[in-house]
């Protein structure tokens, strides 16, 4: 009887080392979480290094001139790293597109929803194909529009995709007009 | 590794060595006295051509890092300094570039081996899991190691594929940005590319030791099928399987010298010579041939997710294997149904490899217009690649598990060494 006669000394009740299993489980418990805790927040950085970096980031907007692009035109930029296409469209081209607006695709959009009021014949696409990203050819495919050379996606004049694997239209960047010859996009 | 082991140390340092790290002896258990099934044939010879080609990846990769620069400015004219400058560079980077073909090509009679004799199923299923998970390897390090030179071929097949992921809802376009650093395929994904194409092999090393170690737990596989059952099943490692497995690699490394000497370009595409430009796609791109196949599946399926699903999908089909397979009967040999169907599939898997390399859109027979179904032509690769595609699927997803509980094996001989002896001409001359 020993240990009643120990802990009878004391003026507490605590008892013996292992003799309470909730408070050790409890240190067991908390040191695991404490260090698994720790172990996950070492892994973000690890993974977040990956990411754009804070120059890559700052290659944000860019300002074009347009009026080096005559009607029936089309420029390709370079933008955060993909090819960017200015399109002075003609108004055949214009017109054929506004004709579709009605035609069943797969990624539903007007052609105005695609330019800016009153500036129809700017089209500013960034060119990657919503496929795979490679980079489609102006004038190919049934459409009069673009043609991707890699798995065959045709969009039409307006940068929407009409037939091929590509689930959407060609992306219209954010951009706006400076002056009525001028943009800048991002 | 089974068994006991019969190494005897015969020197004073051998003997203080075994005492301490028995690694003669596990060499000699391995490689010397380890018993192999006496009636393995050619085929079962690409398992030591396969750690031929790794050594050689491994060694000219690690001397052509000593001269290449990762960089997006200097990596294609580094290349270049290789080929025209580096002494004997041009003969390392042809060894490293066609040695990738070589590899993929003994990689896949070893894996069509293995599914002819029926290698995958129990005790096997973990053995054959991790010769996957090398061919997975094998398919990231070769991904890599081509975009390292930074031609057109390497810039736009590093788009397509990191695109692929991009198929994913919701987290797709994260983790494409984060796979390539940036907001297109450029320096930070060259960087991570090289730095990953260095690590991989050195993985590939550790799973093949996984691969080797599971085979000597479980044995070898034999073109029976039948598990051995006594010494008369079985000859040492050394001398027979080593003569074989050396002569073996010899043959191979005339068909590797024929394509690093006469044909070094003859694998690859002439556009990767031509330096990488983020705002022209060539006209026609194409993977390496051993991707070929995967390719043709992605674009036999119109849909963006779905495509990418069924290639990865193809691949899925081999690690279930074990499990699609109902057959009591482990080779082949003795199941003349399957065979026509083993037959037929690799007929698939190279007419797929050959509808990969066209344009989807193209005529299989020329000049012949037929009628457009769904959304091309009935004579089109794309329709040519989506039966086949078909094929490939039914093959493991149907006839296996359904052909294992309906037909009718042949007898299956009782040991290895028993059909061996019991074929005329062993057989002593009978009497009356």
């Amino acid at each position: 009887m020993t240990w009643v006669a120990d802990t009878a000394v004391g003026a507490t009740t605590e008892p013996e080392h292992g003799a309470d299993p909730s408070r050790r489980d409890f240190i067991y418990i908390a040191t695991i979480a404490a260090a698994a805790g720790a172990g996950a927040s070492l892994v973000w950085p690890f993974v977040d290094q990956m990411n754009p970096s804070a120059d890559t980031l700052a290659l944000a907007s860019i300002e074009f001139d347009l009026t080096k692009v005559v009607e029936g035109q089309q420029v390709t930029l370079k933008w955060r790293g993909k090819p960017l296409f200015v399109r002075n469209r003609t108004k055949a081209e214009i017109a054929s597109a506004v004709k579709d607006d009605g035609a069943s695709m797969k990624d539903p959009q007007k052609d105005a929803d695609r330019v800016k009021p009153g500036k129809a014949n700017w089209l500013v696409l960034i060119g990657s194909c919503t496929h795979l990203g490679c980079v489609p050819t102006f004038g190919g495919g049934d459409y009069g529009g673009w043609f991707c050379p890699c798995h065959g996606s045709v969009y039409d004049t307006s940068g929407r995709i009409r037939k091929g694997p590509a689930p959407l239209n060609l992306a219209v960047p954010e951009y706006a007009f400076l002056t009525d010859t001028k943009v800048k996009i991002g | 590794m089974s068994g006991h082991s019969t190494y005897e140390p015969k020197t004073g340092i051998e003997r203080w060595l075994d005492a301490r790290l028995p690694i003669v002896r596990l060499g000699y258990d391995s490689f010397v006295d380890y018993p192999t099934p006496r009636n393995l044939n050619y085929w079962w010879t690409f398992g030591g051509i396969l750690s031929l080609c790794l050594a050689s990846q491994l060694i000219t990769g690690i001397i052509l890092v000593m001269h290449y620069t990762p960089s997006a400015d200097h990596a294609f004219a580094s290349v270049e300094h290789i080929m025209r400058d580096v002494n004997y560079g041009w003969l390392i980077r042809y060894m490293h570039a066609n040695g990738a073909s070589m590899f993929f090509i003994a990689v896949y009679i070893h894996m069509f081996r293995g599914l002819y004799y029926g290698s995958y199923k129990a005790p096997r299923e973990v053995l054959w899991i991790l010769g996957c998970v090398i061919y997975l390897l094998m398919m990231a390090t070769a991904f890599m190691g081509y975009v390292l030179p930074w031609g057109q071929m390497s810039f736009h097949g590093a788009v397509v594929i990191t695109n692929l992921f991009g198929a994913l809802p919701l987290v797709g376009p994260a983790i494409t940005t984060w796979l390539w650093g940036g907001f297109a395929v450029d320096n930070a994904t060259l960087n991570r590319f090289f730095s990953l194409h260095y690590l991989l092999p050195f993985m590939i090393a550790g799973v093949v030791i996984l691969h080797i170690w599971a085979l000597h737990v479980v044995g070898q596989n034999n073109p029976t099928g039948v598990d051995p059952k006594s010494k008369a099943d079985t000859l040492p490692f050394t001398p027979y399987a080593t003569v074989k497995d050396g002569f073996a690699m010899s043959v191979f490394l005339i068909l590797f010298a024929i394509f690093v000497f006469y044909l070094p370009n003859a694998l690859g595409h002439s556009d990767n010579y031509i330096p990488a430009n983020p705002l022209v796609t060539p006209s026609h791109i194409v993977p390496e041939w051993y991707f070929l196949p995967f390719y043709a599946i992605l674009r036999a399926v119109p849909d963006k997710l779905m495509g990418v699903l069924a290639m990865f999908g193809a691949i899925a089909c081999l690690f279930a294997l074990p499990w699609l397979d109902t057959s009591k009967v482990r080779s082949m040999r003795y199941r003349p149904t399957a065979k026509v169907y083993f037959g037929f599939f690799v007929v698939a898997c190279i007419i797929l490899g050959f509808c990969g390399a066209k344009l989807p859109s193209d005529p299989v027979i020329p000049h012949l217009t037929t009628f457009t179904l769904i959304d091309s032509d009935l004579n089109s690769f794309v329709w040519l690649s989506r039966v086949a595609a078909l094929f490939y699927f039914a093959f493991f997803l149907v006839i296996l598990p359904i052909l294992g509980l309906k037909e009718t094996p042949l007898p299956v001989p009782d040991s290895i060494a028993s059909p061996a002896l019991a074929h005329p001409a062993a057989a002593p001359a009978e009497k009356g």
